[in-house]
């Protein structure tokens, strides 16, 4: 292991020390200090954040599909050059998670190797289609809000390095929303034909986006360990509450509606109240049976196969040029 | 599929402007020093975050373990008197 992952620290299994080691661990996450990648922590804190952060960075990477989709037929040369960056950074932003994941001793290619053999999971709402242009715009409003809302308190996260991955990432993803807002509005203003495919793809993708806040609060698997832990900040109905009345503004400046008619003003709670999500359809995708779910998991492996003799071609090439810098330092 | 050969892991430090010095941005993957960099200017400079990148094995990097219960920051912890506001000086004088 190298001097900067972390992998086991010496003291693990120590027996004795562990209860010193995991004091000194709680008052750390107490007094707001971050762990950082060789401090001594409890192997489940390590296990949680593999979990999570692998499948956040898979979710980055497989993300890039559904936009991809429409680069080809980006309608204008300013579009297209738009959403090739948006779609570059999503790569990024899954390298950064990977590399703040390796710290945690986890290397890339087992990563990989569990999102392939479908071991580790990524967000459902990738598993929907993108059924026209209008939804590159909804994908950049909704999908990279929810996905903002989200992550701005990871920002705070106990796991240094998976803070600092999120404080690189959210300044990128303002970008990423505000560029489907206005691509959103320019249909929204445009033709009744334009307006139309906007609405539809606003209406596809409302409900989808509700659910990237996860299951309820008294459902949710993880939550209370994690907030203990200082990982998850906020709980899932919270922030989805928070995204709700951030885009019901935002839907009546872009001219269009959101898909719900429970949708209205409370007072009293100084929110919106809004209709349920539709949980089963949730599990639904989230166990495989998404509209796309084959699709993208076919695709991941199939670019990750065809790459295969790139990789090998650069570590061949790499170790030529070291045997030959060695026999000319032998030469010599 | 061929056999799972794993580019060597780097890290990269970026001088955001002149003035500044190398700070840690992450690490990547790269088969050697000149794709780590390149890879490193398409991962970490984007948006102009540098204009200057250091890229270093992991594997050369030593560490200090802060898990260690030996006193290797000690010795800076009971020197005080390395510090100007150790020092007691008369109100009133200046430019001290
Ligand atoms: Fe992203
Ligand atoms: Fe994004």
């Amino acid at each position: 292991m190298t001097a900067v992952a972390g992998g086991t620290s010496a003291a693990e299994g120590a027996g004795s020390g562990e209860d010193a080691f995991l004091a000194a661990f709680d008052a750390a996450v107490a007094a707001e200090e971050r762990i950082e990648p060789r401090d001594w922590m409890p192997d489940a804190y390590r296990a949680t954040l593999v979990r999570q952060m692998a499948q956040h960075a898979h979710s980055e990477i497989i993300g890039m599909q559904p936009e991809a989709n429409w680069i080809t037929r980006a309608p204008s040369l300013r579009r297209k050059a738009i959403l090739m960056a948006k779609v570059q950074d999503e790569a990024g932003h899954g390298l950064y998670l990977y590399s703040a994941t390796e710290t945690l001793g986890t290397g890339r290619d087992e990563l990989l190797d569990k999102l392939h053999a479908g071991r580790q999971k990524y967000s459902s709402i990738f598993n929907y289609p993108t059924l026209t242009w209008a939804d590159v715009g909804a994908i950049g409003w909704l999908v990279d809000g929810a996905a903002i809302t989200n992550q701005v308190p990871l920002c705070r996260c106990s796991y240094g390095p998976y803070a600092r991955a999120m404080i690189r990432i959210c300044k990128e993803e303002s970008f990423h929303q505000r560029q489907g807002f206005e691509l959103l509005l320019a249909l929204s203003e445009g033709t009744p034909e334009q307006h139309a495919m906007a609405q539809d793809a606003v209406d596809r993708w409302w409900w989808p986006s509700l659910m990237m806040f996860g299951p309820p609060d008294g459902e949710s698997a993880h939550s209370a360990q994690s907030t203990a832990w200082k990982i998850k900040r906020f709980s899932n109905d919270e922030l989805r509450q928070r995204f709700v009345d951030i885009c019901v503004p935002q839907a009546e400046a872009l001219g269009l509606t959101l898909p719900d008619p429970d949708l209205r003003w409370n007072e009293e709670k100084g929110g919106h109240d809004f209709g349920t999500v539709d949980w089963s359809e949730f599990q639904a995708v989230l166990k495989g049976n998404g509209p796309c779910n084959e699709e993208r998991i076919t695709q991941r492996r199939r670019a990750h196969e065809d790459g295969a003799w790139v990789r090998d071609a650069a570590a061949a090439y790499a170790a030529k040029q070291a045997a030959g810098s060695d026999e000319k330092a032998v030469a010599a | 599929m061929s056999e799972q050969t794993e580019w060597p892991l780097w890290e990269v430090f970026v001088r955001s402007r002149r003035g500044l010095s190398h700070t840690h941005a992450g690490s990547l993957h790269a088969p050697d020093a000149e794709l780590a960099l390149r890879n490193a200017r398409d991962l970490y400079t984007r948006r102009g975050e540098g204009v200057s990148l250091w890229v270093v094995p992991s594997a050369a990097i030593t560490a200090s373990s802060p898990d260690e219960k030996d006193p290797f920051f000690a010795p800076a912890a009971d020197k005080p008197y390395r510090h100007p506001t150790f020092y007691e000086i008369p109100e009133g004088v200046k430019h001290l």
